[in-house]
């Protein structure tokens, strides 16, 4: 009995987190023009958008599904999959891109076998592109969670990554 | 009023309008493709475009507003040139599929590539998608072919409130969808079809019953009946050229004699029967109320022709001949149900009939019948589905085919349909009454129900002109009317002096609307009428295409004709309805018409 199970903790945490969510819809005035702004909200407090949280939110808000599901898939800032426990954030911006940035986003794909906006199995790794993340001169810069990588080699890859557990 | 110029002539333009609708009554046409008068205008094909003196890019004419002075070209090289390649974008991610595809006669892309004088292709690429959905039993999605004009999103959201489609994603993965990995099927949608209406290519479609139908004429073990809606007979000639409101009753009974039918019945014999059906279930629902109250005796109730176990007192009591209706009212306002009257559909009574009362007369075994029943409608695919729409296990109606679809048949059976004599329906259930006619269109049950529920009560006929209860008469998306019960005959009194509020909406946009009203407890009235689609079945999404006002107001007033012609003109007078009930039913809302004619409705879900 060492090993604690902490499914109950999570059933609670997730119903403190719908609290949360009804009172953020209500400090809105539950009006469909603050859709952006709730969803924002939910992401922080959930982690992602998964379906049962945008339905909730269709619920309370009298909104279609497909009204709040094209509001999330839209914007590249929500996520229906859950984060990794790391965000790797690859930029293309013009720099990193003629440097090389498209092999090295490659060569992450492959290594971790998941693609753009994925999460590894693990929840080890997020993958995300980003067009400049104002560190050209460093090209290729690869941002993991605030870490900048400078000219980053697609061929050592392993190396950065074990970094992060 | 102000002047501006258009291809170096002067117009008068009024505030407000856009440089489209200017040029339009102006009889100077400019290419659109997304734009849909009055329902569509975002601009988001980009056709439209021209040139206007001092802008700087090209603008979209049916979003711009026309101002004083405005000069503007309509088919300049620059023009021309940008709406081609605007129509070569479109098509490098569009099947070119056309001699094989369904639409390709009434294709509005392909018309338009035929305006447009676009005679190369230089643009192919990647594909942007690849699902053909069929879950939903009324509506098939083909996203292939979709050109995102959004079309279907406007008419689903803001003209039925339904929200079943909105675009998905961004950029080159856009779709147009119900929204996660959600199918038609499983999402909130009504199947009412009018994104099939709107939609310009063959993107959306009701799902095919043809391959059905010309197999159980084909079999010969097979008896195969069919009966035609209300509103089929004032849009069916349109496929063959015929100007809108052209009546084709006689005409559409001799092609489906033709095509192999063994029975032409008439969906308006059992909208004579629905009357009677649901005219005493709302006189039984106002003395279940007035026996509450204390307004009268349950002795004095006896002495009335009312259902034997009188229904729930629940005011105001809605109709329910439209599927789609039904599943948006089941989806959206699930606690207020008990309002839908218990009454099947129209052609869901022929159809339980024919496989009892016909099927005995004419000692055929049930399970070798076969109801067709033709529908100016997508959702009645939908509804034969439903479980409880069957008796004894077998389904009451077989296949449900569009009035689109009918046209098809006719035209592949080798009709000339134009040319056809006129035949009569078949008997026992083809004779129908003027009340019956009207259901075709918003406003046609209510009044055909008070031309019989008002003379139940008072012995003298509707006191209206011409029978036709003026106010609820029209186009608008909600229209009410009052009247009272004053003289009425001894066993009603007590319905003495009582007023009577009605209401009538057609669009479900509109019946979200009365219904937040009794939601609020606010509503005054004790019978609503509510039809799915925007001037109800005269516009369904399974009829002819294009809709537009001016079709339905055609559509409308020969509707209206094929009743004025009619020597009976209320449904209690039909004889073969008599018939029916002393040799049958027996008393409207009694055990076997219960068991055969009405039903029950289901909770759903409204995400």
């Amino acid at each position: 009995m060492d090993q604690q199970c902490d499914c109950q903790t999570a059933v609670i945490d997730e119903q403190k987190a719908y609290q949360t969510l009804l009172q953020v819809i209500e400090d809105y005035d539950r009006k469909p023009s603050n859709l952006i702004q709730i969803l924002h909200m939910a992401q922080a407090i959930f982690g992602y958008l998964p379906e049962t949280v945008q339905r909730f939110i269709c619920e309370q808000m009298e909104l279609p599904f497909s009204e709040v599901s094209g509001v999330v898939s839209f914007y590249s800032y929500f996520t229906t999959q859950p984060k990794g426990r790391h965000t790797i954030q690859v930029c293309l911006g013009t720099a990193c891109y003629v440097r090389g940035g498209k092999k090295v986003l490659d060569a992450l794909k492959d290594l971790l076998q998941i693609d753009v906006g994925e999460t590894t199995a693990d929840r080890r790794f997020s993958l995300e592109v980003k067009r400049c993340i104002g560190a050209c001169g460093l090209a290729p810069a690869v941002a993991i969670d605030s870490v900048v990588h400078k000219r980053v080699n697609p061929n050592k890859l392993q190396d950065m990554l074990s970094q992060y557990e | 009023m102000f002047t501006m110029t258009i291809n170096q002539q002067q117009v008068t333009a009024r505030a407000g309008e856009t440089i489209l609708e200017v040029a339009k009554r102006n009889h100077i046409q400019i290419p659109t493709l997304c734009h849909l008068e009055g329902i569509h205008q975002l601009g988001a094909c980009r056709i439209c475009v021209v040139e206007v003196e001092g802008a700087k890019s090209l603008m979209a004419s049916c979003v711009t507003p026309a101002t004083d002075g405005m000069v503007v070209r309509t088919h300049t090289p620059k023009v021309r040139k940008a709406r081609k390649v605007l129509y070569e974008l479109m098509l490098s991610d569009h099947p070119t599929d056309c001699l094989h595809c369904a639409r390709s006669n009434d294709c509005e892309f392909r018309q338009l590539g035929e305006v447009l004088q676009v005679d190369v292709s230089r643009f192919a690429g990647q594909r942007s998608k690849n699902l053909v959905d069929t879950s939903s039993a009324a509506i098939v999605r083909d996203n292939n072919k979709c050109i995102l004009c959004r079309r279907c999103v406007s008419v689903c959201n803001e003209i039925q409130g339904v929200g079943a489609l909105n675009a998905q994603n961004r950029g080159f993965g856009t779709s147009i969808s119900p929204g996660g990995d959600l199918l038609l099927g499983s999402a909130v949608c009504a199947a009412c079809g009018q994104c099939t209406l709107v939609c310009p290519v063959n993107a959306l479609k009701e799902k095919d019953a043809t391959e059905m139908v010309w197999n159980a004429l084909a079999d010969p073990e097979l008896t195969v009946v069919v009966q035609t809606a209300p509103a089929v007979r004032a849009a069916l000639g349109e496929p063959f050229g015929m100007p809108p409101g052209t009546l084709v009753t006689g005409k559409m009974a001799a092609a489906l004699r033709r095509m192999g039918f063994d029975a032409v019945f008439d969906t308006n014999f059992t909208a004579d029967l629905t009357i009677l059906e649901e005219g005493y279930e709302l006189l039984g629902r106002l003395a279940a109320g007035a026996l509450a109250s204390g307004a009268v005796t349950r002795e004095q109730l006896d002495k009335l022709n009312l259902p034997g176990h009188l229904p729930a007192p629940v005011l105001p009591m809605i109709t329910s001949c439209s599927p789609g209706w039904i599943k948006y009212a089941e989806h959206f306002y699930s606690p207020y149900l008990d309002h839908l009257s218990s009454c099947k559909s129209p052609h869901m009574m022929l159809g339980a009939l024919t496989k009892t009362w016909y099927a005995q007369k004419q000692g055929i075994d049930p399970k070798r019948l076969y109801v067709v029943s033709v529908m100016p409608c997508t959702a009645k695919k939908y509804e034969v589905t439903r479980p409880e729409m069957a008796t004894d296990g077998i389904a009451n109606v077989d296949a449900v085919l569009t009035t689109r679809e009918l046209a098809h048949m006719i035209r592949e059976a080798g009709i000339d349909f134009v040319h056809l004599p006129d035949e009569p329906f078949d008997s026992p259930m083809g004779q129908s009454t003027g009340a019956a006619d009207i259901f075709g269109v918003t406003g046609g049950v209510m009044e055909a129900a008070l031309r019989t529920v008002y003379e139940v009560v008072t012995g003298r006929e509707l006191p209206f002109e011409k029978l036709h209860v003026q106010p609820i008469v029209g186009l608008e998306r909600i229209k009410t009317a009052s009247f009272q019960f004053a003289d009425v005959k001894p066993e009603w009194s007590f319905l003495e002096g009582v007023t009577a509020q009605i209401a009538v909406t057609s669009g479900l946009a509109g019946a979200a609307h009365l219904l937040d009203e009794i939601a609020a407890g606010k509503s005054p009235y004790v019978f609503i009428e509510v039809m799915g689609c925007p001037g109800g079945c005269i516009s369904g999404g399974g009829q002819p295409r294009p809709v537009n006002d001016e079709v339905r107001r055609k559509r409308l007033e020969a509707i209206y004709r094929e009743d004025e012609g009619k020597p009976i003109r209320k449904s209690h007078e039909n004889p073969d309805i008599k018939t029916l009930y002393s040799e049958f039913l027996g008393n409207p809302g009694g055990h076997v018409a219960h068991q055969l004619l009405h039903t029950c409705y289901t909770v759903r879900s409204r995400t």
